[in-house]
């Protein structure tokens, strides 16, 4: 290395040098982020002991000691102790379907499949031929529900038949995709210049806001049948469906109320002086920033909404964790608690988790430069 | 900026009234803001307007493109007066181009998008259309090799610039200046200043506040001295900065040009 602490260099040409040896690789890495001070020397420690205390059992329970193939808990236990998969694999197929008729399953499967390129049309923009693909995600709604429900052609299946993955992810699908666009409008409203407008939209959010979901629901279930003129059927699910929306629209108009109010006076200006009309500057401008600031809290109330699909189970409708709790009710596999809510965690948690990383995802790409 | 004189064969004033205001008089809640301004600007025609911090010079060319409503008084632009019908404010906006002291680009658009956004939604411009004109305007402004860049990429210079750029986009008849450079490093000035000139010698109207007096004296035909709402005098630049009538004027001129 050359010597450069005595300036042997003109003035303004010192010369680049690599890092000093110790700064860098995975050792150093190591070294300063275990035992970097007294304080994560001794977390470090504390982590291997815990780790090393609880990963063998759990392994073991899960993995080397569980039991797939038996026809009851008293087959499982003769195996062996651990866990006793075999409850899952015989209710597998009703905790993602419930009571929805075998025959008709696969219009079901089919629905969900076509979630997936809809989903991906909408989230990502390098998805091939997007723009004209766009028709079809509008398209999918009317789709889904009509191989869901039926009619038309296809063998009608009453929505009381419905359960377990396929309800959470009707719930949740439909109140994420609506609880969206009307929380926007939502939020533009209690932020208009219009007091009539203001007035409606802050009524609204304080109401919904101000009570909890579980009575949301049982008015949902009850109390709606006396609002409507008699004779007037209204299926259960679909009043539950208008509940769970409404509900998480009023958090996400507070969500996006706050990525609006983040949004500097002068963009508006700037649209403004344009000539932009009110709907494009929001459009264009003012929405496609307050979202993405937004995008934490909106994922957070997507997540939210996603797991409070469970509440449903008061009223009687039974969703993944509803339709498991049922096979602890089986005599023949009483006393499986550790199973049955392991299975139900595991599916909220890779569908919570996706959606995370799909916000961190988004976070990541909307970023563009120092903001000032 | 150099000292050195500038070409100013192209800046032309008409006859042609472009803004008028008449008898003009605003409020911020009880607090009287602008008290009977008058202001006729005529076509082609370079208005400095200073004053001291708080005078309204802000607010009256906010006025002009209704960032802010009057409450008495007429302005018209382009002899269109300026009420709450909807139609004539959007008529005089796609005539005004603002802009700002903190230049307001679109962080999440870039440069190019900025410059296309209002071409393509105001005016209908076909996107191909919209682009080549953007990318006419970002080399006036020198700044060509930017153009898919996103704001927040720029210095303040460049971001000012493109802010300009992108108000000519819409091809306005006035330009309104809003303190441009006052946000701006030293260095970064007088890009903007020798923007500003150019269109100047192109025979744009324009309304620039500003303490760039050097700016004023180079290329306004009016400098107007505002203070307490009031416009309290105006004239030539070189009469303006030579022979001052008003004691506040002259004493506001002290106080700027003696640091
Ligand atoms: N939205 C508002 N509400 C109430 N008062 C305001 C508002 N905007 C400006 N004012 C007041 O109006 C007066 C004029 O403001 P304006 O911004 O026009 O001044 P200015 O001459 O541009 O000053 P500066 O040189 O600091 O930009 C100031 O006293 C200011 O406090
Ligand atoms: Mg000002």
């Amino acid at each position: 290395m050359t010597d450069v602490t005595e300036q042997n260099y003109p003035p303004g040409k010192h010369p680049s040098l690599p890092p000093p040896r110790n700064m860098t690789g995975w050792h150093v890495w190591i070294w300063k982020n275990f035992f970097g001070s007294i304080t994560n020397t001794v977390l470090t420690f504390l982590s291997i002991f815990l780790i090393w205390q609880i990963v063998p059992g759990a392994l073991d329970f899960l993995v080397f000691d569980s039991v797939v193939n038996a026809g009851s808990r008293a087959e499982c236990r003769e195996i062996a102790d651990g866990a006793c998969w075999a409850v899952i694999v015989e209710r597998f197929e009703q905790s993602i379907f419930a009571f929805y008729p075998e025959e008709e399953r696969w219009r079901v499967i089919l629905a969900f499949i076509l979630l997936f390129p809809t989903v991906g049309i909408l989230l990502f923009d390098g998805f091939p031929a997007r723009a004209k693909l766009m028709k079809f995600t509008i398209a999918y709604p009317f789709i889904a529900g009509w191989l869901i429900v039926g009619g038309w052609g296809l063998e009608p299946v009453s929505t009381d038949k419905f359960g377990g993955v396929m309800l959470t992810l009707i719930i949740g699908v439909t109140g994420i995709t609506l609880s969206l666009p009307i929380g926007i409008l939502l939020a533009l409203g209690r932020i208009s210049k219009l007091p009539a407008m203001r007035i409606v939209c802050v009524a609204f959010i304080e109401f919904i806001r101000g009570v909890p979901l579980i009575t949301l629901l049982f008015v949902a279930s009850t109390m709606l049948n006396y609002f409507l003129p008699p004779g007037v059927q209204f299926d259960l699910l679909l009043r539950v469906l208008i509940m769970v929306t409404l509900f998480a629209s009023a958090y996400m108009a507070e969500v996006i109320r706050g990525g609006l109010q983040a949004i500097p006076k002068g963009q508006y200006e700037a649209a403004d002086a344009m000539g932009l009309k009110y709907w494009q500057s929001m459009r264009l401008i003012i929405l496609p920033q307050a979202l993405k600031i937004s995008i934490p809290g909106i994922v957070n109330t997507f997540i939210g909404l996603y797991k409070d699909t469970t509440l449903v189970i008061i009223i009687g409708l039974l969703d993944v964790l509803g339709i498991m709790k049922t096979a602890l009710a089986d005599p023949k596999w009483n006393g499986l608690p550790e199973e049955v809510y392991i299975y139900t965690a595991i599916f909220f948690f890779v569908s919570c988790f996706a959606m995370s990383r799909y916000s961190l995802y988004l976070e990541k790409k909307l970023h563009t430069g120092h903001k000032r | 900026m150099s000292e050195a004189a500038i070409d100013t064969s192209g800046m032309k004033v008409t006859d042609e009234v472009v803004i008028e205001i008449q008898h003009m008089h605003k409020w911020y809640g009880e607090f009287h803001v602008l008290k009977n301004v008058n202001l006729t600007v005529n076509r082609g025609e370079r208005i400095v307007i200073c004053g001291p911090s708080g005078s309204g010079k802000s607010t009256m060319i906010r006025c002009i493109n209704r960032l802010e409503e009057h409450q008495q008084g007429h302005i018209l632009v382009d002899g269109i007066e300026l009420t709450n019908d909807l139609k004539n404010i959007d008529a005089i906006r796609r005539e005004v181009g603002m802009v700002f002291q903190h230049f307001n680009l679109f962080p999440h658009l870039t440069v190019l998008e900025n410059c296309t956004l209002a071409p393509i939604w105001v005016r209908q411009t076909p996107k191909k259309d919209a682009e080549e004109q953007a990318m006419h305007f970002l080399s006036k402004v020198k700044i060509p090799d930017q153009a898919h860049k996103y704001p927040g990429q720029l210095s303040g210079g460049q971001q000012q610039r493109v802010a300009i750029a992108r108000s000519l986009c819409m091809n306005p008849r006035i330009m309104l200046f809003d303190e441009p450079t006052s946000a701006l490093d030293p260095e970064m000035i007088s890009e903007v200043l020798d923007t500003m000139i150019e269109l100047a010698q192109e025979g744009m109207t324009m309304l620039c506040v500003t303490h760039e007096m050097g700016f004023a004296r180079k290329v306004a035909n009016r400098v107007i001295f505002m203070d307490g709402g009031e416009i309290i005098e105006q004239n030539e630049p070189e009469e303006f900065f030579t022979n001052p009538q008003s004691e506040r004027t002259k004493l506001f001129l002290s106080q700027i040009l003696n640091h």
